[in-house]
C-alpha cells in the first residue's frame, strides 16, 4: 500500500520531476549564476578573489561606447539578415510548394547549407571573400564591376557577415513555411479561385494570411538564433577589422576569455539575455494577435 | 560444461590481469596541454619514446594558441584543473598565472643553458616558473627575384625600405605585408616603435603616446595604407603567408618562426630559392627588433604528480628535443643547440644570421608586458588600424594615442601594476 498510493497520490509531481530538474540544473542555475557574476568585480588579470560590487560592472560596461555600438551592431545584424531571410525563405517556400519536375532535388540542394557546420562555413567564405585571392572579387572583375573589401572594411563586414548568415539559414525558414503551405487545406483557395481572384490576390488575401502564424514562428526562431549570431562572426572576423563586426555575444566572449573580466562579461550576456527575451516576447504578442 | 568453465576463467583472469595493468598505469599518468605549434607537434610524435622509457602514460591535448589559454584559465579559476604539464606564453600570459599563483616554482631546474634576457619573462619575484622552448625575432622577409628585376639591394634602414616597397608594388604584387589586424600587429610593429626609439611601456607606465611611437604608427601606417595588401587591417599571419606564397606579396616583415613554412615546396606557388630572409631593416634612431621567447612549458601548481610532471617536463624540454626542433628548423631557446655540430649543417643559414644581430641588438619583449595584456593589445590595435587607413596621415593619433594610453594606465592600475 505504502509505495503505489505514495506514487499515485504524487504522479503529477513525480513524473515531471526529471524533466524540471533537467531545466533546474541545466537553463536556470547558468543563467542565475551569470547573474550573480554579473554582480562581482572577478578580474583574473588583477589576481584578486572577486567581491560582490553591486551595480558597479552595470554603471561601468553600460556607459562603455563599445558596448552601446555592439548593441547597434547585434540589431543592424539581427534586423537585416531575417528580414531578407524571411523574404526570401518565404518565396522559395511558395515556388517549392508548386509541383514542378526535380522539385525534391530542388528541396534536398536547400537543406545543404543547413547541414554544414557553421565553423566551416565561415572559413570557407573567407577564401571566397578575399580582397587578393578571393573568388568573390575574381568573379566581380571579371564582370567588370569594382572590387570589394567585403570583410576587411569596416563599412562592408556586417553586410558581409548578413550574406553568409543569409546563405545558410534561409532554407531553414523555406522548410517550416513550406511544411505550414502543407497543412493548409485547399478550400479557402478554390473559393478564392472560383470567386475570380487572380493569382495574386489569393496568394496576398488568401495563402499568406494562413500561413502567416508559421512565417511568424519561423521568425521567431531565427530572431533568436540571429541575435546569439557567434559562431559564423568568430570564424570569420572574430569582431573585426577593430571592434567592426563586434556584436554582444563576441563582446561577452571577448571580456571573458581575452581580457579575463568575467564580472562584466557578465553584465554584457545579461543585457543580451534581456534583449533575446523581450524581442521573443514582442513577436510572440504578434503571432498570437496574427492567429486570432 | 569443462569447455565453457575453462573459458570463462581464462576471459575472467585475463579481464582482471589488464584491469590491474590499467590501475597500475592510473597511478603513473600525466595530463599534458600542448599547442598547435611546430614544437608541440614535435613533443606529441616523441612522446610514445618517453612513455617507453619512463613508463609514464602520458594523455595529452593539442590546442589552438588562444584556446590553450582559455582552457587552462578556466580550468584553473574553477580550481577544478587536472593538467600537470603544459606549454604556456610567457610574455602573454605569463604575469597573469604567475600573479594567481597557477605555475609551480622550478627551482630545482638547471637554467644554465638558456640568455638571461629570456630569463626575465620566464622568473616572477626571483623565481623561475617557465622553461623557454621557442625564441623568436623579427625580420624581412623578401622575394629575391623581385629585388633584382627592380635592381633594388635588401633595404637595410626604413627609408630604403620604403623606397623598396613602393617600387615593387603594383596591381599584382604589394610592395610590402605585415600584420595589420588590430591586436595581433601589435607585437609586429613593436619593432618599428623600438627602431624609432619608442616603447609601449616603461617602468610599468604606458608611453605608446611618445613622439617617437606615434610616429613610428604612422609609419607604419603608411607602409600598409599605401603599398600593403588590400584588407591588411584584416589580416594576421595566417592570411599574408598565402598571399606571399602565392607571389602577391614583395616584402613581409614579421617573426622569423615562420620561414620554415614559408620554403615548404608543397606550400608555395614560388620556387623556394627566390624566398629570402634578412635583418630587420634599420630605423631612425637604432636597431633593436624584439626577440623573445613565444612559447615555454610549466608545470601546474595544483597538480598532484609533480614529480612525473617535473620528469616530463625534464625530457620534452632536454637538449637532445631541443636539437630536434632545430634540424627542423625550429628556433630553440636553449643557446648551445646553437653550436651544435649537425645543426649548424641543416639549419637555413638565414635564421643563424638574424638570430646572432638580434640575439646581440635586440629587445626581449614584443608587446605590452603586463597581465590585461589582451586589452592593452586591442587598444593599441586601435591606433595601428586607424593609422593604416588613413594612410599614416590622420591628424586624430596623437590624441587617440593619448587616449589609449591613459586607458592602458588604468588597466595597469586596475591590477595594481601602474608605475612597477
Amino acid at each position: 500500500m505504502s509505495q503505489s498510493s505514495f506514487t499515485e497520490r504524487n504522479l503529477p509531481v513525480l513524473f515531471p520531476l526529471p524533466a524540471v530538474i533537467f531545466i533546474a540544473l541545466l537553463m536556470v542555475f547558468p543563467v542565475l549564476y551569470t547573474l550573480f557574476l554579473s554582480f562581482t568585480n572577478w578580474n583574473l588579470t588583477s589576481g584578486m578573489p572577486a567581491k560582490i560590487v553591486g551595480f558597479d560592472s552595470y554603471l561601468r560596461v553600460l556607459t562603455e561606447p563599445r558596448f552601446l555600438d555592439a548593441v547597434a551592431r547585434t540589431f543592424y545584424f539581427t534586423v537585416f539578415a531575417v528580414i531578407i531571410e524571411v523574404v526570401l525563405g518565404v518565396t522559395i517556400a511558395l515556388i517549392l510548394n508548386r509541383a514542378f519536375v526535380g522539385k525534391s532535388i530542388a528541396k534536398l540542394l536547400l537543406l545543404l547549407p543547413l547541414v554544414a557546420t557553421p565553423v566551416a562555413v565561415g572559413i570557407v567564405f573567407n577564401l571566397f571573400y578575399d580582397p587578393t585571392i578571393g573568388l568573390a572579387n575574381f568573379v566581380l572583375s571579371s564582370l567588370g564591376l569594382p572590387q570589394g573589401h567585403w570583410i576587411s572594411s569596416d563599412s562592408t563586414v556586417i553586410p558581409s557577415l548578413i550574406l553568409v548568415d543569409v546563405w545558410q539559414w534561409t532554407p531553414m525558414i523555406t522548410l517550416i513555411v513550406l511544411a505550414g503551405l502543407a497543412s493548409l487545406s485547399d478550400e479557402p483557395v478554390e473559393a478564392a479561385r472560383v470567386d475570380g481572384a487572380s493569382e495574386w490576390q489569393i496568394l496576398r488575401y488568401v495563402t499568406i494570411p494562413m500561413v502567416m502564424p508559421v512565417i511568424l514562428t519561423a521568425m521567431i526562431l531565427r530572431l533568436i538564433d540571429a541575435l546569439k549570431t557567434f559562431d559564423i562572426i568568430f570564424a570569420m572576423t572574430g569582431g573585426g577589422p577593430g571592434y567592426a563586426s563586434e556584436t554582444l555575444n563576441i563582446m561577452g566572449f571577448k571580456y571573458s576569455f581575452e581580457y579575463f573580466r568575467m564580472g562584466q562579461s557578465a553584465v554584457v550576456l545579461v543585457a543580451l539575455f534581456l534583449i533575446v527575451f523581450m524581442c521573443s516576447l514582442a513577436i510572440m504578442k504578434a503571432r498570437a494577435s496574427a492567429e486570432n | 560444461m569443462r569447455k565453457i568453465l575453462v573459458t570463462s576463467v581464462a576471459v575472467l583472469s585475463s579481464l582482471c590481469i589488464s584491469g590491474g595493468a590499467m590501475a597500475q598505469a592510473k597511478s603513473g599518468e600525466i595530463r599534458v596541454l600542448l599547442a598547435n605549434h611546430p614544437y608541440g607537434e614535435l613533443i606529441k610524435q616523441s612522446i610514445p619514446q618517453f612513455e617507453k622509457q619512463s613508463g609514464i602514460k602520458v594523455n595529452v591535448e593539442s590546442l589552438q594558441e588562444s584556446q590553450l589559454t582559455q582552457k587552462l584559465t578556466t580550468e584553473f579559476a574553477t580550481k577544478s584543473s587536472t593538467v600537470d604539464v603544459f606549454m604556456t606564453r610567457p610574455l602573454q600570459e605569463g604575469k597573469m598565472f604567475a600573479k594567481n599563483g597557477w605555475y609551480a616554482p622550478l627551482t630545482a631546474y638547471d637554467f644554465a643553458d638558456y640568455p638571461k634576457n629570456i630569463m626575465g619573462a620566464a622568473s616572477f619575484g626571483g623565481k623561475p616558473y617557465i622553461v623557454p622552448l621557442v625564441t623568436e625575432w623579427q625580420v624581412l622577409y623578401y622575394r629575391k627575384d623581385l629585388l633584382q628585376q627592380a635592381g633594388i639591394k635588401v633595404p637595410t634602414n626604413f627609408t630604403e625600405l620604403e623606397a623598396a616597397a613602393q617600387k615593387l608594388n603594383s596591381e599584382a604584387v604589394a610592395g610590402i605585408a605585415s600584420r595589420g589586424k588590430g591586436a595581433a600587429a601589435v607585437t609586429q610593429l613593436s619593432s618599428y616603435v623600438y627602431n624609432y626609439g619608442g616603447q609601449y611601456l616603461d617602468k610599468g607606465t604606458a608611453v605608446f603616446d611618445s613622439k617617437a611611437a606615434v610616429d613610428a604608427l604612422r609609419f607604419y601606417g603608411k607602409l600598409l595604407g599605401t603599398y600593403g595588401p588590400k584588407g591588411v587591417t584584416s589580416m594576421s599571419w595566417e592570411n599574408i603567408m598565402p598571399l606571399f606564397q602565392a607571389g602577391k606579396v614583395a616584402m613581409w616583415t614579421d617573426a622569423s618562426v615562420f620561414l620554415g613554412q614559408i620554403i615548404d615546396p608543397s606550400k608555395t606557388q614560388v620556387p623556394v630559392e627566390n624566398f629570402g630572409i634578412a635583418n630587420f631593416p634599420a630605423g631612425p634612431k637604432t636597431n633593436a627588433p624584439f626577440i623573445v621567447s613565444s612559447w615555454g612549458m610549466s608545470v601546474a601548481q595544483q597538480s598532484k604528480k609533480k614529480d612525473l610532471a617535473m620528469k616530463f617536463l625534464d625530457w620534452a624540454t632536454s637538449k637532445e628535443m631541443a636539437i630536434k626542433g632545430m634540424v627542423g628548423n625550429i628556433t630553440m631557446a636553449r643557446s648551445s643547440v646553437w653550436s651544435d655540430e649537425v645543426v649548424l649543417s641543416k639549419i637555413n643559414p638565414g635564421l643563424i644570421e638574424t638570430r646572432t644581430f638580434a640575439a646581440k641588438n635586440g629587445t626581449p619583449v614584443d608587446r605590452p608586458y603586463m597581465s590585461a595584456v589582451g586589452e592593452a593589445r586591442d587598444l593599441i590595435g586601435e591606433l595601428i588600424i586607424e593609422s593604416i587607413n588613413t594612410k599614416g596621415t590622420s591628424a586624430n593619433l596623437e590624441k587617440m594615442a593619448k587616449d589609449k594610453v591613459n586607458q592602458v594606465n588604468g588597466l595597469l592600475k586596475d591590477t595594481g601594476e601602474y608605475g612597477k
